[in-house]
């Protein structure tokens, strides 16, 4: 029972910080409907301020002063990066946002590097607080207790801030309708700003309070951003009480889950989340969401159609360029266009959920790792020739989404997101611990192609017959009836149902098709670099394909393909500068400020404007 | 002012590796590809060592009679970008062999690839035993001493002390499993009463330390072998002090000894643990040692980590294995490679085994102790990987026919 109990203990002591950064990002999301990626950017900044201010301030005093002033001055960062880099885009199609914040996170880090160098700082101890207390005979740091101790009253101050205060009232108002709040004649630009504001501050004193248990490190922005997400979703995205049971439940499972299920660290928290969306699908505590109900954010859409002559005569001259390339570029360049044409077709998967069919998927890496791993797995064990394992990769990527698809496709928005999240997240916990079967991130390595497939220029031709071939058939299908229905759904679920359609049997298809897309591009792939890696099925695989559509422009049909394009040039480019990634992030939130429609929608826009056609003549 | 500095330099590096490139006769140029943003603090003290090297290697007036140079590239720790960046280093940007990496994983993508398009691929720190033994190939040679070998350093001191019931906690990913496996393996070997009573694996760099401390604490273990690094080796030393984990039981400890992981701990590092690392403060005046530690702290402006040494000792091993070939195709310089042998490296003799393309660099081990608020090792002594190795017979088996 002792024992039990101070296994609790630790739990609870865990979930203070996690609590204190994912109730910030609870409240962002909740007013503002941004989901901040770069919230855990904010977290180490609360920690690398926090350890440099406890260095200069001496004491007790200085001590909990340091952790304060923390938490102000990382609020006062929030608002400046709400002001300069969010406030501009509101406007833009919803979720458009986390590109921005996704180029934020790259400037922090870089500049994270800069000013406190690359060696990790052990936090300072909190004075008078080292060793631990007995209770009922187990030791427990007092400072656990100390936490333990405060996270009510923080939890109580944000209730009240909440609920018993005008700014309370606003922002409660803001998050069930923030454009009734608007007409009500509130400033929203201020309430926005105010909320993230205060939203950093909480990760910054998150990052502050877990000083004495750990530190502060370069890596600590992306380790702790699965996890609290995985809070704010298991709460209820908007939710403070929810997010807060959810930080208990999840540090108590994890605690118990080292002490009784060593080996499922990676997984555990996914598990549970997976079972409470499936369970509950807006979370413990959320609600169904409301934003889209009221129509979207931003201009009505055009019609699409297929492109004119002009248009096709442009593809086909571009085809054909493609198609002369091995006449007269080296082979670096053939290489540099395999990897774009593969990434362009992955891209273009998503795209065609996301953008045609209104599902945003966190997770689509798991059907680009999923094919790339079924081909390799078959030549790894059992020596298939490529060709046949080749065709595997697909067929593999579309069960695989079949299975997915079935449990996600119930859940609309934010909740479907986190979902496809969970999922790949099992799919690369799988590849990383099933050591026996995939070698875990050892990685399945030697995955060449046939021989007459070996050289880069048939491979080459191969890639562009198959990636652009995908392609292609993608667009066709959103010209099709098929594509038809899967935008009715998105943009009015009850009026397509009352036409007769199916509307989640046509996104299921639709999910499956994409899965089976993805699944090609991995298959390519795994043959062009000759191995894989438990990386490619990785959050921040499937983030990549994510920016790239929203980059290239999500209400567009080349959005997908162009933005991987520039995004493999940019970074081909970008990274060989030594602060490239602080480059590579002023160049996504520049473009992202210049063309919030993405690079083709704003490109459309300006070729609109300088030809003087009304929208209804523009293809 | 250093940063306009460092990217003008920067972009007039990005300028020079323009295609054909009027240079490209002058130099003898190395591809070296690491994850110089996502690992800094390795990389940094890495290529601080190699352009320490380097600026030895050119003023005894370069190899071959040209100068070396390396170009260094950033992979972002993915190994799909290191294979494509690999490919422009060698097809467009004149490099003669590839180096570089720190994750095991981008090593062995890279190796994979130099065995397919038949480049030469020296993997300076990944320390994954697959790179030389189970995915070895005659393109892929390996400096750093191995996770097998640092490992059957530390079962053998284990194997001294009276504890029979072991717990072991390692980050839940290839290499901590192959460290886990390793010691297991070798321990079992020297002393087959042991028994290992819990294996803890928190996700690498996401310890719930208070956690852990509770399970191994639970298992009653005699002993405790630690593979934890990082973040995570800070945040578990922290929580065992605390929680008094360690009191009266032996910790042997992978890689703790390490200035990279043991300096940030000050004066908390664990004392008494029994580790493997670097003890660069200990060295005495007059050693081939001191004097690189010497040498490289008035270069870089800062006192050497492993890191640095194995980057030094990158680029003389390149160096040395270009002057024996004489020449720079791949072939010749394979040839080079396997049983190449340096002289008066700061850690002795250093060679190339013919058996399995690793070299001989051995480890340091010792005890950590505190003195003047940190953490330091002493009783150390550098021990050389025979003996730690498999048989030869027993690593042929192991590597796949060539």
């Amino acid at each position: 029972m002792a024992f039990l109990f101070a296994q609790f203990l630790t739990g609870l002591a865990n979930a203070s910080s996690l609590f204190l950064v994912a109730s910030g990002l609870s409240l962002i999301f909740g007013v503002t409907r941004i989901v901040n990626f770069a919230h855990g950017s904010f977290y180490m900044l609360g920690a690398f301020i926090g350890v440099t201010l406890m260095e200069l301030l001496p004491g007790h005093v200085g001590f909990w002063g340091a952790i304060l002033l923390t938490g102000l001055a990382v609020g006062a960062i929030g608002a400046f990066v709400e002001m300069v880099v969010l406030r501009p885009i509101y406007r833009a199609p919803e979720l458009f946002q986390l590109v921005a914040t996704f180029g934020v996170i790259l400037v922090i880090q870089d500049l994270a590097l800069m000013i406190w160098g690359a060696e990790d700082r052990l936090g300072p101890r909190a004075p008078g607080l080292r060793g631990v207390w007995r209770i009922f005979g187990e030791p427990v740091p007092k400072y656990d207790i100390v936490i333990i101790a405060i996270t009510p009253f923080i939890l109580f101050a944000l209730w009240y801030l909440i609920t018993r205060t005008r700014v309370g009232v606003l922002v409660r108002a803001a998050t069930q309708d923030r454009e009734m709040v608007g007409a009500l004649g509130v400033n929203q630009a201020w309430l926005f700003t105010g909320v993230f504001a205060l939203g950093s501050a909480l990760a910054g004193w998150g990052g502050a309070l877990q000083l004495p248990k750990g530190g502060a490190d370069l890596l600590m922005d992306f380790n702790i951003i699965g996890a609290v997400f995985v809070v704010v979703v298991i709460g209820g995205m908007g939710s403070l009480p929810g997010a807060f049971i959810a930080a208990v439940l999840i540090s108590v499972l994890n605690v118990l889950g080292v002490t009784y299920l060593p080996q499922s660290t990676l997984v555990l928290m996914f598990v549970v989340m997976a079972v409470v969306l499936i369970i509950r699908p807006y979370g413990l505590l959320g609600r169904e969401e409301v934003a889209g109900e009221h129509g979207q954010v931003g201009a009505p859409e055009t019609p699409i159609r297929p492109y004119g002559t002009t248009g096709q005569m442009l593809v086909i001259a571009l085809l054909a360029l493609l198609a002369a390339l091995p006449l007269f570029a080296d082979r670096f360049l053939l290489i540099l266009m395999i990897d774009m044409v593969v990434f362009a077709l992955f891209a273009a998967s998503l795209h065609f959920i996301l953008g045609s069919g209104g599902l945003v998927s966190f997770g689509h890496a798991a059907f680009f790792g999923g094919g790339a791993y079924a081909a390799a797995l078959l030549v790894f064990h059992t020596d298939t020739p490529m060709e046949l394992a080749f065709l595997f990769a697909p067929l593999a990527a579309g069960l695989l989404a079949l299975g997915i698809g079935w449990f996600c496709i119930r859940l609309t928005g934010v909740y479907f997101a986190m979902l496809t999240l969970a999922f790949s997240q099992l799919v690369w916990s799988l590849a990383f611990q099933w050591r026996e079967v995939t070698r875990g991130d050892d990685g399945l390595v030697n995955i060449w192609p046939s021989p007459w497939l070996s050289g880069t220029v048939p491979y080459y031709y191969f890639t562009l017959a198959l990636g652009i071939g995908g392609i292609l058939v993608l667009r066709h299908i959103i010209h099709s009836p098929f594509g038809y229905a899967l935008r009715a759904g998105r943009d009015s679920p009850r009026q397509a149902e009352a036409m007769g359609i199916d509307v989640k049997r046509i996104q299921f298809a639709a999910f499956a098709l994409a899965g089976v897309m993805a699944g090609l591009a991995g298959g390519i792939f795994v043959f062009s670099k000759g191995s894989v890696f438990p990386t490619e099925l990785e959050i921040a695989a499937s983030f990549d394909a994510l920016i790239v559509v929203f980059l290239g422009g999500v209400k567009t049909l080349a959005g997908g393909v162009v933005g991987a394009g520039f995004m493999t040039v940019a970074e081909d480019w970008l990274t060989r500068l030594e602060y490239w990634r602080l480059v590579l992030g002023l160049v996504i939130i520049a473009v992202v400020i210049i063309a919030p429609e993405g690079i083709v929608g704003s490109l459309r826009r300006l070729w609109t404007r300088l030809r003087g056609t009304d929208e209804e003549a523009l293809q | 002012m250093t940063l306009t500095r460092r990217m003008m330099l920067a972009a007039a590096t990005a300028l020079a590796l323009a295609p054909a490139a009027a240079m490209a006769q002058e130099t003898i140029k190395i591809g070296e590809i690491n994850h110089y943003k996502r690992m800094a603090a390795f990389a940094d003290p890495y290529k601080k060592g190699i352009e320490l090297a380097l600026k030895e290697i050119n003023d005894a007036g370069g190899v071959m009679g040209k100068p070396l140079e390396f170009i260094y590239r950033d992979d972002q720790g993915d190994p799909a970008e290191a294979v494509k960046i690999a490919e422009e280093l060698m097809t467009r940007d004149g490099a003669v062999m590839l180096t570089g990496s720190i994750l095991s994983h981008v090593g062995l993508a890279l190796s994979s690839f130099a065995a397919e398009k038949g480049y030469l691929y020296l993997a300076a720190e990944p320390l994954a035993d697959s790179l030389v033994w189970g995915s070895g190939n005659k393109n892929t040679f390996r400096l750093r001493a191995s996770t097998w070998i640092q490992a059957a350093m530390l079962a053998e001191e284990a194997a001294k002390s009276d504890a029979v019931t072991y717990a072991t906690i390692a980050p839940n990913y290839a290499y901590g499993q192959d460290a886990v496996a390793a010691f297991k393996e070798n321990l079992k070997r020297l002393k087959p009463e042991v028994e290992f009573v819990a294996e803890q694996w928190p996700g690498l760099f996401k310890i719930d330390a208070g956690a852990e401390v509770q399970a191994i604490e639970r298992a009653k273990p005699d002993a405790i072998y630690n593979v934890t690094f990082g973040t995570d080796l800070a945040k578990f030393v922290r929580e065992g002090t605390d929680r008094g984990l360690f009191d009266g039981r032996p910790v042997y400890g992978l890689l703790t000894g390490e200035p990279e992981y043991l300096e940030p701990l000050a004066d908390e590092a664990p004392e008494g643990w029994f580790v493997t690392g670097y003890p660069w403060y200990a060295f005495e005046d007059g050693t081939p040692e001191k004097a690189f530690v010497d040498a490289y702290t008035a270069d870089a402006g800062e006192t050497p980590k492993i890191g640095s040494l194995v980057g030094y000792l990158t680029a003389k091993s390149i160096a040395a294995a270009i002057e024996k070939a004489g020449a720079t195709d791949t072939d010749s310089l394979i040839a080079a490679f396997e049983g190449l042998e340096i002289p008066d490296t700061p850690i002795g003799t250093l060679a190339y085994r013919e058996v399995d393309n690793q070299s001989t660099m051995g480890a340091y081990v010792g005890t950590i102790a505190i003195e003047d608020g940190k953490g330091v090792m002493v009783d150390w002594t550098y021990k050389g990987p025979d003996g730690y190795m498999p048989t030869d017979d027993e690593i042929k088996a192991m590597r796949p026919a060539e």
